[in-house]
């Protein structure tokens, strides 16, 4: 049972490196902020720079949990309801980027206008 | 009904999927039921546990508790997948002839059926807790439509299950003297694929923002959404966005696990020689 310890230092080890390495890029990215309301994106085409990280921020405004999504923005993260969440976007070219609420998918979408 | 149906059922593939792969690949070793049983219902827990505290959880880490939680348990899936493939490789001749030795030693814990018992709780726990949030969002906005849409959910999980029970006996078609190199390559991918999808989290927090171009997009031809997108998402990693880094880890995962493999091969292959010899 020696090896069983193993993959359980190196995983500890990987979640210590990620926490240490958070925190360091927010500065230099632009913010966004969507709300959710009633399941829908408010704004619902919110714009932002080209070629310059991106920070979204979503704050979930109805009672009920949602998933923030994007195929485009490669991004999928769990908003409580009531809650707020961040996600750090790459730099991207210009463009109209798809997201939407995976749990409502036909009602909840909106896009990132990327100019 | 049919919505709540469709979303449940793509959540429950994956763990669905990866499930019925760790029951064909266990199969007939002893004590094998009781440690998927006890995967499956330590990840039921465990999404329950991440689905009521998915506020707090993301608050955690600055902000990025999701991501780190979520890449970490994938990297434990992958080392446990690893782990696996690398103690067939230096027992897997044993596996061909003498099954009941290999049952002896998985009564003395010496083969990794936990570590695969481990991947089945993740699994389970990753796609559930997200099950979790979307029928506690039906309840608790839950009008006339409530008990249709639990319905609908049911049925999708039903098909989830069916799914497994698929897989397992799919497998279990395939010519034994072939099962050890189908379900060893099998799971040579999976890992694969999760190791990639821990980086794509690590993206998204930003802790990792390296090589964060898209590589390729073959959502045209192949959308990764769809059902069939999906198995292959599942099985070999299939990805129709992914991230430079995606690819790079992807392919680095590969080629670690198969150079491990070989080298561990190598090695027992000598020391039988020698044992041999003496």
């Amino acid at each position: 049972m020696k090896l069983t310890t193993k993959p359980l230092l190196a995983a500890a080890a990987a979640m210590a490196v990620a926490w240490l390495g958070a925190g360091a890029l927010a500065d230099e990215s632009v913010m966004v902020k969507v709300s959710l309301k009633d399941h829908h994106f408010v704004p619902a085409e919110p714009t932002a720079p080209a070629n310059k990280p991106i920070t979204i921020e979503v704050t979930n405004q109805d009672s009920t949990p949602s998933e923030f999504e994007s195929k485009t923005l490669r991004v999928e993260k769990v908003v409580a309801g009531g809650g707020k969440i961040t996600i750090q976007v790459r730099a991207l070219p210009p463009g109209r980027y798809r997201f939407f609420d995976d749990y409502h998918e036909d009602t909840t979408e909106g896009f990132l206008i990327v100019q | 009904m049919l919505g709540a149906l469709i979303i449940v059922f793509r959540e429950v593939i994956e763990a669905g999927l990866i499930v019925g792969i760790v029951m064909a690949v266990t199969k007939g070793m002893a004590g094998t039921r009781v440690v998927v049983a006890l995967g499956i219902l330590a990840g039921l827990i465990g999404a329950a546990l991440v689905a009521a505290f998915a506020g707090a959880l993301s608050q955690a880490f600055a902000g990025i508790g999701q991501e780190v939680f979520n890449a970490s348990i994938l990297i434990v899936a992958v080392l446990m997948l690893t782990w696996h493939n690398i103690w067939m490789a230096s027992h897997g001749r044993e596996l061909a002839g003498e099954v009941k030795k290999v049952g002896q030693e998985v009564r003395s814990g010496a083969r990794p059926i936990y570590a695969l018992g481990v991947v089945c709780a993740v699994a389970v726990m990753r796609e559930g807790s997200e099950v979790a949030l979307f029928l506690y969002g039906l309840v608790a906005s839950s009008g006339t439509t409530g008990w249709d849409l639990l319905l609908g959910s049911a049925i999708g999980l039903a098909l989830g299950v069916a799914v497994t029970a698929v897989t397992y006996l799919g497998m279990l078609t395939i010519p034994p003297r072939y099962l050890f190199g189908v379900t060893t390559t099998l799971i040579t991918l999976l890992a694969s694929g999760l190791a990639g999808q821990a980086v794509v989290f690590l993206q998204q927090a930003g802790v990792i923002t390296a090589f964060a171009e898209t590589a390729w997009d073959t959502s045209a031809i192949l959308s990764d959404t769809s059902l069939f997108g999906r198995v292959l998402h599942t099985l070999v990693g299939y990805a129709d966005q992914p991230s430079v880094l995606q690819v790079i880890v992807y392919f680095a995962t590969l080629t670690g696990i198969l150079s491990l493999s070989k080298i561990v091969a190598t090695a027992d292959k000598r020391s039988r020689a020698a044992a041999a010899r003496a």
